[in-house]
């Protein structure tokens, strides 16, 4: 009951912030100096009278004042309708519908990868601090955590595809070849690049993290008392580290998704990858308000599910956050 | 079974944010622990005491600089002895609860000592389970975290651990801090108990009416060096029989006794 | 026995460090019109004792565009931090004057921070129409709340304290109280919060110029040139592509080493 209540909190808080978030973003497209009318027509802007430029204004609505505009937005939004997108004269939804899908495959194996690796590399930091290996993997990741993401794509691509030939240049599959006739392997062949490069730069966080943990552990109580029974470190980072430092690292990735995301849209561009980051930027430069608006709404939602993932994760296996059984009883 | 020699021990500290300097801890400090019998190390806090159990399990930072001899079994105890030692011939039941890991029950952490001890996975499970039964810890506290177990019975799964490692020397550092009268005479029980199995124990605490109960040999520390050594039967009446004014100070400060703080050294007294 | 110190080694570093990026600053005035004039004899030449580090399509030197570009991306990074810090640093303050305002504050920093930052980069920078006011602007917006955060939760543990208590019961104002307790403890924070956003800011700001939403294409910011280097790929142009992302990293990592033993120091 308890719980069912504070879950219910949690979830009307989440409409709130999502409701913000769509008032926000629309607030912005509001404030641009941007002509939607203009926005709207692209490059047919020099074919149109402007009692034609009035009829459009009419027709979708842009000559409302903003209220009214954000309350027409909000009602379709509830209908399930984002609008139509005029960039890729689509609907919006169906827009980032096929884009995610593409991306999916980009986002999900680089954050799988990077936990993974992280994790790895920042338990075998931590163990011993100050040592060689401590010196190495930490200065692999400082380095990573301030390289821009773009240039390290930027690199990717000259040495394996322009110098060594290993990987395509760009894309998700051969130009000019339909969706459905790509092989898988010719998929995964494009996706190798930008997987790894994105991976490299999601490790970064995770590792330091891990290794603070790890640090932190290896100082504490806990290990000087495990030191005291005869354990060496790699029995303490074993039996004890990894499960310290597990719950903290899963944590961080699920709540960095929008880091995440962030990445995937400098890869997918160096890249040309056509999934959701490629798309978002070419809503910004071409001032596609409603799949602007759209994917700000759908990478919201995902970043406040990892986050809420992440929260609920920790009360669930955490045996400290868990209700406590009744006090073991004070025995006699 | 342990001896001392000449312990020095001084650790860096920043006085500035930058500069590093050195502060002697332990200075000169000798004393010899026998098997079978508790050998309490009484002193105020601060007065290095659980450096010194610290010194002896090998477990200083690195940048620590000691000084001095040990000798276990006859043979030198330098950091290479102390590291393929302990958790096998030395154990330490350690101060705080905060050595018990959160994340695992307790049988689970009294089976990893044990295996650390050298006991085949099977074998280190049989005998959690049966350290666990002598403490009288029953299957709910084996299966329970740290944070679901009352002090008196975390302290015994601690004790408990150490026990499982078939040491023949038991520093026991601060056993009794935090549990009322019945769990702390259960804990000094327990520690006799090991000492009449023929173990050396070394019972490191602030509360010397309660060392006198079970230990054969007071050490008196303060500030560093060892002030006294003495029989347990010294302590008694005005403690004419002991040599140092600041052991006879400690022993007439007790409540039961003249109550009287010298405050020549009783400036901050720790009356149990 | 260790004789070195690492804590002094670490603040000769970092004054070093900051030295050598002072020096970075001071070379655009320096520099003169030399990243952008042109050679047309010398288009795209490899780097070489003649160009240090090769040169552009238009022949233009790319050390000196690099430098150029590596002041730039500091005064936009280092006006985006003290923006944002300032920003976080009245917001934090102003949410313990009541809890209503403090729900209402939460709110919009779980509201920004829900969004990824790259994606609010893009509305803002697109709301204020690109330019460099836009990008410090975008960037202080998108990187405020983390810290705001931050300094929210130190506040409200010391709104806790005794010792607030009494000098509240001691007839103190609430102005007195912000001004004699709560900036002084959150100043230092607030500081070092600023060093740690400096990094990130910068990175974002030449993200947001890659993409073509940031600075305008006639000042040779690091993200343009990069932009650029793109185009000249697959013609096996290497040097345009390595040189300002190299100059980049090595900037936010020297200033994200000086950040990191100031935390320390805190």
């Amino acid at each position: 009951m308890r719980l069912a209540l504070a879950t219910l909190r949690r979830l009307l808080r989440l409409g709130l912030i999502l409701l913000c978030v769509a008032g926000v973003s629309f607030g912005l497209m509001m404030a641009s100096p941007v002509d939607p009318v203009n926005a709207y027509l692209g490059p047919l802007v020099a074919q149109v009278s402007p009692e034609q430029r009035e009829l459009i204004a009419s027709r979708w609505g842009f000559d409302a004042p903003a209220p009214v505009q954000f309350g027409r937005w909000l009602q379709q939004l509830a209908s399930g309708n984002l609008g139509m997108s005029h960039v890729y004269d689509q609907p919006v939804g169906d827009v980032i519908g096929q884009r995610f899908m593409r991306s999916l495959a980009l986002l999900g194996s680089a954050w799988l990868l990077s936990l993974l690796l992280g994790f790895a590399l920042g338990v075998l930091a931590g163990a011993k601090e100050h040592s060689p290996l401590d010196k190495i993997i930490s200065a692999y990741a400082y380095v990573t955590a301030s390289t821009p993401t773009f240039w390290l794509a930027l690199l990717g691509v000259l040495l394996f595809s322009v110098y060594l030939g290993w990987t395509p240049v760009c894309c998700a599959g051969p130009v000019g070849v339909s969706d459905q006739a790509i092989h898988l392997a010719t998929r995964l062949h494009h996706l190798v690049l930008p997987v790894i490069t994105l991976t490299l730069l999601g490790t970064a966080s995770i590792t330091l993290h891990t290794r603070a943990r790890m640090v932190a552990l290896m100082r504490s109580d806990i290990a000087t008392h495990a030191f005291a029974q005869g354990a060496s470190r790699a029995d303490i980072a074993w039996r004890h580290g990894v499960r310290h430092a597990s719950l903290p690292a899963l944590t961080l990735a699920l709540a960095s998704l929008g880091e995440l995301f962030g990445g995937s849209v400098l890869i997918e561009q160096v890249f040309a990858y056509p999934g959701l980051g490629q798309a978002t930027v070419e809503a910004g430069l071409r001032s596609d308000v409603p799949l602007l608006l759209g994917i700000t709404l759908f990478t919201a939602l995902f970043v406040i599910a990892g986050n809420t993932l992440a929260d609920t994760l920790y009360h669930v296996i955490d045996p400290r956050m868990r209700r406590p059984r009744k006090p073991a009883a004070m025995s006699s | 079974m342990l001896r001392i020699e000449q312990l020095s021990l001084a650790l860096p500290y920043y006085p500035r944010f930058w500069r590093r300097r050195y502060a002697t801890h332990l200075n000169q400090l000798s004393l010899s622990v026998t098997a079978g019998s508790v050998h309490a190390i009484v002193g105020a806090s601060g007065a290095g005491k659980s450096l010194l159990a610290h010194t002896i399990m090998g477990l200083l930072p690195e940048d620590a600089r000691s000084g001095g001899r040990c000798f276990f079994k006859g043979a030198a105890l330098d950091e290479r002895r102390k590291r393929a030692l302990r958790g096998r011939e030395l154990a330490l039941i350690p101060q705080s609860l905060s050595a018990l890991d959160p994340l695992a029950r307790s049988q689970r952490q009294v089976g990893w000592a044990a295996r650390r001890a050298g006991l085949s996975p099977a074998g280190a499970h049989q005998a959690a389970c049966q350290a666990l039964a002598h403490y009288q810890l029953d299957e709910r506290a084996c299966q329970a975290y740290p944070h679901e177990l009352s002090g008196g019975m975390a302290r015994r799964v601690l004790t408990a651990m150490a026990q499982v490692t078939q040491a023949s020397l038991v520093i026991a550092d601060e056993p009794t801090v935090g549990l009322d009268p019945l769990q702390r005479d259960r804990v000094l029980d327990a520690l006799a108990a090991l000492a009449r199995q023929g173990k050396a124990v070394m019972l490191i605490t602030h509360d010397l009416r309660h060392a006198l109960s079970i230990a054969e040999h007071v050490t008196v520390m303060h500030e560093g060096h060892c002030v006294e050594t003495a029989a347990a039967h010294m302590f008694h009446g005005t403690g004419q029989a002991l040599q140092s004014a600041y052991a006879r100070a400690l022993w007439q400060a007790l409540p039961d006794n003249a109550f009287t703080l010298d405050s020549g050294y009783m400036k901050e007294p720790y009356l149990a | 026995m260790k004789t070195t110190q690492p804590r002094l080694r670490a603040l000769v570093c970092s004054s070093l460090l900051a030295l050598l990026l002072l020096a970075l600053l001071y070379a655009q005035w320096w520099l003169g019109d030399l990243p952008t004039r042109m050679q047309f004899e010398a288009r795209l030449a490899p780097p070489g004792l003649d160009h240090w580090l090769g040169t552009d399509a238009l022949g233009r030197e790319l050390w000196a565009r690099t430098l150029a570009g590596l002041a730039l991306s500091f005064q936009v990074g280092f006006l985006a931090a003290l923006l944002g810090s300032a920003i976080a640093l009245g917001l934090a303050l102003l949410a313990t004057f009541s809890s209503r305002l403090d729900a209402l504050i939460s709110m919009l920093i779980d509201t920004l921070l829900s969004v990824p930052h790259l994606v609010l980069l893009l509305l803002i920078a697109f709301a204020l129409g690109g330019g460099l006011q836009a990008v410090v602007i975008a960037v202080a917006i998108t990187h405020w709340p983390g810290l705001a955060r931050v300094l929210r939760a130190e506040l409200l543990q010391l709104r806790a304290a005794p010792y607030i208590g009494i000098s509240r019961a001691l007839g103190k104002s609430r102005g007195f109280i912000l001004l004699h307790h709560f900036l002084p403890h959150a100043l230092p924070h607030c500081l070092v919060g600023a060093l740690l956003l400096f990094p990130h800011a910068i990175l974002h700001e030449a993200a947001l110029t890659f993409l073509g939403v940031g600075l305008s294409p006639s000042q040779p910011a690091i993200g343009l040139l990069l932009a650029d280097a793109m185009r000249y790929l697959s013609g096996g142009y290497w040097w345009l592509g390595v040189f300002p992302g190299l100059g980049l990293l090595l900037m936010v990592l020297s200033i994200e080493r000086i950040a990191s033993s100031a935390r320390r120091a805190l």
